[in-house]
């Protein structure tokens, strides 16, 4: 069935609340608002207040609340309306959720999700547009969801919500009106395996998030120019499915990465990290590239917002020089 | 130290020039929000907005009874504190426009407008964000023995953050120079105050915290007035904080994606009949005022804010070369 990315998040929260009572959302304005994104909609008519509860502005309180109610067999889904304020619930998350399954011996596990959007390009400005995937990536504990498309969105939602751990799915706000065929088995899809979005013989570039389909865009005009790249999604950043990364670079010798996040400290560092650490680092003929969002706080006005996001123009642009720089051909 | 006594201050709220500069200043707020509306539904500004139209009494009525030197933290709702303190309505709308003469030379947009120069410590897109910064300004005020004010503007949400608590009550054992103005428009985003509260008054919540809760009716400008005044002496004599309700209500949606699901097309006329600025209009009339002088002020604030809008449309969009180097105080910022 063919839907947008918000209607497969719907979809998949849908499904699971039908199939298992256990699970309940929260957030604020997600009832007959229908979320600040439209998310939600007509949940709150089909499945009652109890079970899609609008709360008050709250995020330490609902994250908590999410915790506890996991604690005693609850599977919570809880919003953050703009994933810049899960900021707001950080010793929630931080110290609380990810920490413990480990610190009590394994005697309890939290099946808790947090989800909500993520990212730039809708002139919302610093405190509403940011990509903190990496901060959440550095906590062990956590595991990061962040699909590219609308069916990665249902598939990796049903398995966050049947996961045992607390899992954190950013949403792209750029990728909501996106449409695409989504799978209507209910059937999960995994947590850390990444998908070849494209295959090529000349440079891997991974990416994941609203990014793939820009990285795709400057893929399909660097062939035009007789650049073959590879471009992995990697739909999860944790797990991290290194096995496909370090696979491809075998094959194509470079690796390229590129995400919307701040560069420093970004998830891109820790990707080439681990293959430098890998086999694969026998395979490398060039010196990392990183295409990222600058190291900025995301700037309202448009011409600095899309000077702060990776551009089609400056993926092709960067990947072009770097390949004729290293003389791949 | 002497009590204050509301009773005191009638009079001189009620002045003729004070009325006038209320009606002016409610006007250029509401005409301000307007014209952003409109930009917006003609999709010739990116990003969102939150208007401040049928709260202008708040913003008019606390702020006029500032003094230079005093200072407010603002909201995402700001456009009406900013104005209110005199702020310059051409850099506000650059803002708005993302253009180089913008308050924030467009790095901050609708939600971040704010005159330092004018005691404007920021509007904020987090809520309840501005509210332990205003704490921690009583704070400076109080270590630097200055008898300045602090006005923590929040709206009815922003009470139920866990900051708002927190810093209330470190106001409140400090006994801090700090007026919280709680903007009750009745809602969040769509969750309306007797879904959110267990409480019928919000005032009350002062009580938790062990001081003075005020409630006032927010579309009167003269009572807003009056009982900012009050809290306000408490706060610069050393009386510490106080937590006023203004009991008001936003005309428009939320934000610009707002479908007013979640209330009643009667319910938005029925606050309309109780206009803040047809109110003050009411009175100056009743104080023997022109109706013609008075609509001759709101043409020139009308003509004002065109001339805002054409100076923003005029101006310069910002380059990017400048982005990374805007992300440090230059060192001779901090030098003494
Ligand atoms: C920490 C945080 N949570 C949620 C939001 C999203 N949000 C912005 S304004 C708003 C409603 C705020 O309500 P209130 O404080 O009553 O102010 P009003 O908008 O009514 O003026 C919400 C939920 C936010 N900006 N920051």
């Amino acid at each position: 069935m063919e839907m947008t990315y918000a209607a497969a998040v719907r979809y998949a929260l849908e499904q699971e609340m039908e199939r298992d009572p256990r699970v309940f959302i929260m957030g604020e304005d997600i009832g007959v608002y229908g979320g600040a994104f439209g998310v939600t909609m007509g949940l709150v008519e089909r499945f009652g207040k109890e079970r899609v509860r609008d709360t008050p502005i709250a995020e330490e309180g609902i994250v908590g609340a999410g915790i506890g109610a996991s604690l005693v067999g609850m599977r919570p889904i809880v919003e953050i309306q703009f994933s810049d304020f899960i900021m707001n619930a950080m010793d929630q998350v931080v110290n609380q959720a990810a920490k413990i399954h480990f610190m009590f011996g394994g005697r309890m596990h939290v099946p808790l999700v947090i989800r909500g959007p993520a990212g730039a390009g809708t002139g919302a400005a610093a405190q509403h547009s940011q990509s903190l995937e990496a901060w959440f990536h550095h906590v062990p504990g956590l595991k990061v969801v962040m699909p590219a498309t609308p069916d990665d969105a249902r598939g990796l939602l049903l398995a966050a919500i049947r996961d045992p751990n607390p899992v954190i799915m950013f949403e792209h706000k750029l990728l909501y009106k996106m449409k695409g065929e989504v799978e209507e088995s209910g059937e999960a899809l995994p947590l850390g395996q990444a998908r070849i979005a494209r295959p090529g013989r000349d440079a891997t570039l991974v990416t994941y998030s609203f990014m793939v389909h820009r990285v795709l865009e400057a893929a399909t005009l660097l062939a035009g120019e007789g650049w073959d790249i590879e471009v992995i999604d990697l739909r999860t950043i944790v797990p991290m499915d290194l096995a496909t990364v370090t696979a491809s670079v075998g094959r194509t010798g470079r690796l390229a990465v590129c995400h919307e996040a701040v560069g420093r400290g970004g998830i891109g560092g820790e990707i080439a990290a681990r293959v430098w650490e890998s086999e694969a680092f026998d395979f490398l003929d060039a010196p990392l590239l990183r295409i990222t969002g600058l190291d900025t706080p995301v700037p309202y006005s448009p011409p600095l917002e899309q000077a702060f996001m990776p551009s089609v123009e400056r993926i092709h642009d960067s990947v072009k020089s770097w390949l004729t720089r290293e003389g791949a051909h | 130290m002497a009590k204050p006594d509301p009773a005191n201050f009638t009079e001189e709220a009620a002045s003729l020039p004070r009325a006038l500069d209320y009606f002016r200043t409610m006007w250029r707020i509401r005409r301000f929000d307007e014209t952003i509306d409109e930009l917006f539904a003609s999709g010739q500004v990116h990003g969102t907005t939150h208007l401040y139209i049928g709260e202008e009494a708040v913003a008019a009525g606390v702020i006029g009874e500032l003094q230079a030197g005093d200072v407010i933290t603002s909201t995402h709702r700001g456009h009406g504190h900013n104005i209110a303190l005199g702020g310059d309505i051409r850099a506000m709308m650059a803002e708005l426009l993302g253009r180089t003469t913008g308050y924030c030379a467009g790095r901050g947009g609708s939600m971040h407008i704010a005159d330092q120069n004018l005691g404007n410590l920021g509007a904020n897109g987090i809520v309840a964000g501005g509210v332990p910064i205003a704490v921690g300004a009583g704070l400076g005020f109080h270590l630097q023995g200055r008898a300045q004010v602090v006005v923590a503007f929040a709206g009815d949400g922003a009470l139920n953050e866990g900051g708002f608590h927190e810093a209330a009550n470190l106001a409140a054992i400090w006994k801090l120079p700090v007026v919280f103005v709680v903007e009750n428009n009745q809602y969040g985003m769509s969750g309306s105050v007797h879904e959110m509260f267990a409480l019928s008054h919000l005032a009350d919540r002062a009580a938790a915290y062990g001081i003075p809760g005020l409630m006032v009716d927010g579309q009167d400008v003269f009572a807003v007035a009056e009982t900012a005044r009050y809290a306000i002496l408490k706060a610069r004599q050393g009386g510490g904080p106080s937590l006023i309700e203004a009991v008001t209500y936003r005309y428009k949606g939320h934000s610009k994606s707002d479908a007013n699901r979640y209330r009643t097309r009667e319910e938005i006329q029925n606050w309309r009949k109780r206009d803040p600025i047809e109110r003050v209009r009411a009175h100056l009339e009743g104080e023997g005022v022109e109706a013609a002088a008075l609509d001759a002020m709101v043409a020139e604030v009308r003509a004002e804010v065109a001339a805002a809008l054409r100076f923003a449309e005029e101006s310069p969009w910002p380059t990017p070369d400048t982005l990374l180097d805007a992300v440090w105080a230059p060192a001779e910022e901090g030098a003494d």
